[in-house]
C-alpha cells in the first residue's frame, strides 16, 4: 500500500490514462501485502510450533529442542504425569477448579448486579455504576500485600479459607467480579426488550424467574464472553496465586510451571513444553470456539 | 496482553453483536415501562428453604468469626462482621428492597477483596510492617528473650524423662539434690513427691505416661522446642533437652527492664532502648530484631524519594514502566492496524486462514508464551542464538539494554492481536460510502487511510488504548516470566533489575526471597502506582471523550 499520488478525478467514470502502470502498482502492492502478512503469520505461529515440537522431542534439554520436528515421542507427556518432581496433574486440576469456579461466580455475581442496574431504578444506581468503574482503577494485583495479610487473618479464623486453599483464592478472585464484566452484561441486558419481562410478569413470573429463565437465557453470548475472559484471566493469574499458594500440590499451573521451569530451565525444558501444550490446549480451543462472541464483546462497548 | 480487564467499558448502552430470538410479545400487551406493577412473586417452598439454609449458614459463620475475633480482642472487625451479616439477613428476609437482593452478593466480595484491600494497602503504606516488624511490642519482647537463651556454661546436665498427660508433654527432672521436679512449657518446675524412682533418678509419676525411645523419636521436634522455666521468673533460666534424657539449664543473655522499657545484654552490658522506630535500638544504632509494627507516617514515601539507594532505582523503574507501557501501546496499535488494513483487502486470498494465524498469540495463555520466549531467547541454548544466529551468544535476556529490547519485542508479539481484532471490527463498521466518497474526490490509498479510516478508527480505539496503557503499566506476567525483572542491578543493594516495572518491584520488595520482606515500602509503591494510573486514566479518558465529541 504505497502512497499513490492524488489524481484529479475529473471524470471518475473513466479509467485514468495511466491504467497499466497503476495496475502494475496495485499488483506490487498486493504482493507486498502477501509478504508482510505471511511474515507476520510465521512470527505469530513459530513459537507455538516450536513448543509443540519441543514437547515431542525425546532429547531432554533446551538445546535438543532446537532440532524441530525431527522425532516424535510421547515420553515427555508421560514424564510430566509420572515424575514426582512436579505434581502436574494436581496443578491442572487446581487450575480447572479455580478457573471454572471463579468464572462461573463472576458470571453469576456480575449478572445479578447487571440485572439490577438494567431493569430497576433505585437511588444510588448511577453512583453504583460509576463506583464499579472507579474501583477497577486499583487492580487486585496492586493490593497483593494487603490480600496476603488479610488472607492470613482469615485463615486464623477459618483455616479452610486461608493460605494454601483453593477456596480462599477463588474468593479473592470473586472480589473482581463486579467490574468491566458487569458493564458488558449490563449493556447486553439493556438490548433485551423489557417488554419480554413485562409479559412474563403478567403471566405471573417472579423477578428471580425472569432473571434466570429469560434474561440469562437470552444473553447466552455475553455470558460466554464474560465467562471465557474471566477463565483465561484466572488461568494466567500469577501474582495473587503465587503469594497465597505455597504448597506445591495446591498450586495452579501458572505458579507451578513457572517455578518448575525457572529452577532448571534447560533440563526441565522438554517436560515443561509438554506441560505448556496441555495447559494451553483447552484455552486455545475455547478461544477459537467462542471467537465470534469474543470479538463482539471486545468491540461492543466502543463500536456504537 | 489485554485479556481480562480492559475490554471496552462504556456506560452507555453498547450494542453487542446479537439478534433477539423471535419471541416478541404483541405490541398491544406491553405495559408502560417504568411503572412496575406489584405482582405476587411465585417463590416456591424449595426456594424459601434454600434461602433460609443459606442465610443460616452465613449467619452461623459470621457469629463464629465474630466470636473468635472478640476473643482475639479485635472488636471493631467483629462488629463489622456482625453488621454485614445482619444487613445481608435483613435484605433477604424483608420483602421489597429488590435491587439490594441482586446487588448484595457481588458487593460483599467487592467490599471484602477490593475496597478493604485498597484501604488496608493505604494503611500498610504508613507502617513499618515487614520482616522483623510483624507483631506488637509484647510479642517482640517475648521473642527477644526466647531468642537470647543460651546454654549456661559449666552447669551439669540433669537426668530427666519426658512424660505425657493427655497429649501435653512435661519434663520429669531429677535435680542435684535427688528430688523429682515436674514442669512444662510456661509451667515452672515444681516438686512432685509421689514420683517413682529407679536408681536415684525419677522415671515416672502416676497419671502420666513416660515416653519410650520410639515415642520420643516420633515427637522429637516437639520435645526439642520445649522450654521449661526453672521458676516463675524467666531470668532464672529454663531447661531444654536435645535427646530427652539429659536436660541443661539455659539462661537469657537479654534482660528486659519494664520500668526502663529497655533491654540489657548481660554479656556486653549494651543497653537497647525503644526509641520509637519499632525496635529496641542501642545508642550505637544497632537494632534488635524482631521489632514490632508501628505507624511511621510518611516515612516510606520519604524513603522512596529521599534515600539515595532507593530513589535512584525507583526513578529508573518508573521511567522504564512508562517506556514499556507507552511503546507497547503504540507498537501494538501500529502493527495491529497495519495487519487489519492489509487483511481488509478483498482481493487478498486466504484471508480467513491468515486472520486465524495472526491472532494465535492472543489465544495462547500469555504466561506460557512468555516462558516459551524465555527459552527461545536463552543466550546459551536458545533457538534464536543457536539456530537463527548460528551459535552466537547474544545475551538477549541478560544484558540490561538487550533485555529491555527483548521484552518490548515479546510484548509486541503478545499484544498486537488484540489491537488487530479491535481494528478489524472497527474497519468493517466504517461505512463504505465514506471511502467511496473520498476516492471519488481523488484521494489515494494513503490519504483515504490518513484522512478517513484512521480518524474513525481512533474513535473506537482511543479508549481501548488508554485501557491498554493502564493494563500494560501493571503487566506483571510478561516481565516476570521473561526475565524476573533482571538482570540484577548490582550498583544498588536493593533487589531490583534492569527490566523491573513498578508492579514487579512491589512484588519483589514485598515477597522477594533474597532481600527481606518490606510490606510497608511495597504498599507505598502500590499507592504510587495507583496515583499514577488514576491520574493518567482520567486524563486519557478526558482526551478520548474530546475525540468522541469531535466526530
Amino acid at each position: 500500500m504505497t502512497a499513490t499520488s492524488v489524481h484529479p478525478a475529473v471524470n471518475p467514470e473513466h479509467r485514468p490514462a495511466s491504467a497499466p502502470s497503476q495496475r502494475r502498482r496495485a499488483r506490487l502492492a498486493l504482493i507486498a501485502s502477501y509478504i508482510v502478512i505471511i511474515a507476520a503469520c510465521v512470527i505469530a505461529v513459530f513459537p507455538i510450533l516450536y513448543i509443540v515440537s519441543a514437547s515431542l522431542n525425546p532429547n531432554g534439554s533446551l538445546v535438543g529442542a532446537n532440532a524441530m520436528f525431527t522425532s516424535f515421542d510421547l515420553g515427555n507427556y508421560i514424564t510430566l504425569f509420572t515424575s514426582p518432581a512436579q505434581p502436574y496433574a494436581a496443578w491442572f486440576v487446581n487450575t480447572l477448579i479455580v478457573g471454572l469456579a471463579a468464572s462461573a461466580g463472576t458470571v453469576l455475581l456480575g449478572g445479578l448486579a447487571a440485572y439490577a442496574f438494567s431493569r430497576m431504578r433505585f437511588t444510588g444506581r448511577r453512583f453504583g455504576l460509576t463506583a464499579i468503574l472507579l474501583v477497577q482503577m486499583f487492580p487486585q494485583l496492586l493490593g497483593v500485600v494487603a490480600i496476603f495479610l488479610i488472607m492470613i487473618a482469615i485463615g486464623d479464623i477459618f483455616p479452610a479459607l486461608g493460605l494454601d486453599t483453593l477456596l480462599g483464592l477463588i474468593l479473592v478472585y470473586l472480589g473482581g467480579a463486579l467490574g468491566v464484566n458487569t458493564y458488558l452484561m449490563y449493556g447486553f441486558f439493556n438490548t433485551v426488550p423489557s417488554s419480554i419481562d413485562e409479559a412474563a410478569k403478567l403471566d405471573g413470573a417472579g423477578h428471580a424467574r425472569i432473571f434466570f429463565t429469560i434474561i440469562l437465557r437470552l444473553s447466552a453470548p455475553i455470558l460466554a464472553v464474560v465467562g471465557l475472559l474471566s477463565f483465561i484471566g484466572t488461568v494466567s493469574e500469577f501474582v495473587v496465586a503465587s503469594v497465597l499458594l505455597a504448597d506445591p500440590a495446591k498450586q495452579t499451573l501458572a505458579v507451578g510451571l513457572f517455578q518448575f521451569v525457572s529452577q532448571e530451565t534447560s533440563a526441565n525444558w522438554p517436560v515443561f513444553a509438554a506441560g505448556a501444550v496441555l495447559a494451553a490446549l483447552p484455552v486455545v480451543v475455547l478461544f477459537f470456539a467462542l471467537q465470534k462472541y469474543i470479538v463482539g464483546g471486545l468491540t461492543a462497548g466502543a463500536v456504537k | 496482553m489485554t485479556k481480562t480487564t480492559d475490554a471496552p467499558d462504556t456506560a452507555h448502552s453498547p450494542t453487542p453483536t446479537s439478534r433477539r430470538t423471535g419471541r416478541r410479545p404483541q405490541a398491544g400487551t406491553t405495559p408502560k415501562t417504568g411503572a412496575t406493577p406489584k405482582i405476587h412473586r411465585t417463590t416456591g417452598v424449595v426456594g424459601i428453604l434454600l434461602k433460609i439454609v443459606a442465610l443460616g449458614v452465613i449467619d452461623a459463620l459470621a457469629v463464629y468469626a465474630a466470636f473468635v475475633l472478640l476473643l482475639d480482642g479485635s472488636w471493631p472487625v467483629a462488629l463489622a462482621v456482625v453488621i454485614v451479616a445482619l444487613a445481608i439477613t435483613v435484605v433477604y428476609l424483608r420483602p421489597g428492597m429488590l435491587p439490594a437482593k441482586y446487588l448484595v452478593p457481588g458487593t460483599v466480595f467487592l467490599i471484602m477483596f477490593q475496597l478493604v484491600v485498597v484501604v488496608y494497602s493505604g494503611y500498610i503504606a504508613f507502617t513499618n510492617y515487614g520482616d522483623g516488624h510483624v507483631g506488637d511490642k509484647d510479642d517482640a519482647i517475648a521473642a527477644l528473650i526466647q531468642k537470647s537463651f543460651a546454654r549456661t556454661p559449666d552447669t551439669p546436665g540433669l537426668d530427666m524423662v519426658v512424660v505425657d498427660q493427655a497429649g501435653q508433654l512435661s519434663f520429669l527432672v531429677t535435680d542435684a539434690e535427688g528430688r523429682a521436679m515436674l514442669g512444662g512449657e510456661d509451667r515452672p518446675l515444681t516438686e512432685v513427691p509421689d514420683a517413682e524412682f529407679d536408681g536415684g533418678a525419677a522415671v515416672g509419676i502416676p497419671g502420666y505416661t513416660t515416653l519410650d525411645l520410639s515415642q520420643k523419636l516420633d515427637r522429637q521436634q516437639e520435645i526439642a522446642h520445649l522450654s521449661v522455666p526453672l521458676a516463675d521468673d524467666l531470668d532464672e533460666g529454663v531447661l531444654r533437652t536435645k535427646d530427652g534424657t539429659t536436660a541443661y539449664v539455659y539462661t537469657a543473655s537479654m534482660h528486659y527492664d519494664e520500668a526502663e522499657d529497655a533491654f540489657t545484654d548481660s554479656s556486653t552490658g549494651t543497653v537497647y532502648r525503644d526509641n520509637g522506630t519499632g525496635a529496641f535500638t542501642s545508642d550505637a544504632g544497632k537494632a534488635l530484631l524482631p521489632g514490632w509494627k508501628i505507624d511511621v507516617g510518611f516515612d516510606n514515601f520519604v524513603r522512596a524519594f529521599g534515600e539515595e539507594s532507593i530513589r535512584g532505582p525507583l526513578l529508573q523503574v518508573i521511567v522504564w514502566t512508562f517506556v514499556f507501557a507507552g511503546f507497547t501501546v503504540l507498537a501494538t496499535f501500529a502493527v495491529g492496524v497495519l495487519l487489519a488494513i492489509l487483511l481488509d483487502n478483498p482481493r487478498l486470498r486466504f484471508r480467513r486462514t491468515f486472520r486465524v494465524l495472526v491472532i494465535l498469540p492472543y489465544a495462547f495463555p500469555a504466561f506460557l508464551s512468555a516462558l516459551i520466549w524465555s527459552g527461545l531467547l536463552n543466550s546459551q541454548f536458545g533457538f534464536v542464538n543457536q539456530v537463527l544466529l548460528g551459535g552466537a551468544q547474544v545475551p538477549w535476556l541478560t544484558d540490561p539494554l538487550l533485555a529491555k529490547v527483548s521484552i518490548l519485542i515479546v510484548n509486541l508479539w503478545l499484544g498486537y492481536p488484540y489491537m488487530f481484532l479491535v481494528a478489524t471490527g472497527a474497519l468493517q463498521s466504517i461505512p463504505g460510502e465514506y471511502v467511496e466518497a473520498a476516492r471519488v474526490d481523488g484521494a489515494g490509498a494513503w490519504t483515504v487511510f490518513r484522512r478517513v479510516k484512521l480518524p474513525l478508527l481512533m474513535v473506537t480505539m482511543a479508549p481501548l488504548m488508554v485501557a491498554a496503557f493502564a493494563f500494560n503499566f501493571n503487566n506483571f506476567n510478561v516481565i516476570y516470566m521473561l526475565t524476573e525483572g533482571g538482570p540484577q542491578d548490582i550498583s544498588t543493594d536493593m533487589n531490583v533489575g534492569a527490566t523491573d516495572i513498578l508492579i514487579t518491584l512491589v512484588y519483589k520488595v514485598a515477597f522477594g526471597e533474597t532481600s527481606g520482606r518490606d510490606y510497608g515500602l511495597a504498599s507505598a509503591f502500590s499507592i504510587i502506582i495507583f496515583l499514577l494510573v488514576a491520574a493518567m486514566s482520567i486524563a486519557g479518558f478526558r482526551r478520548t471523550k474530546a475525540l468522541e465529541d469531535l466526530h
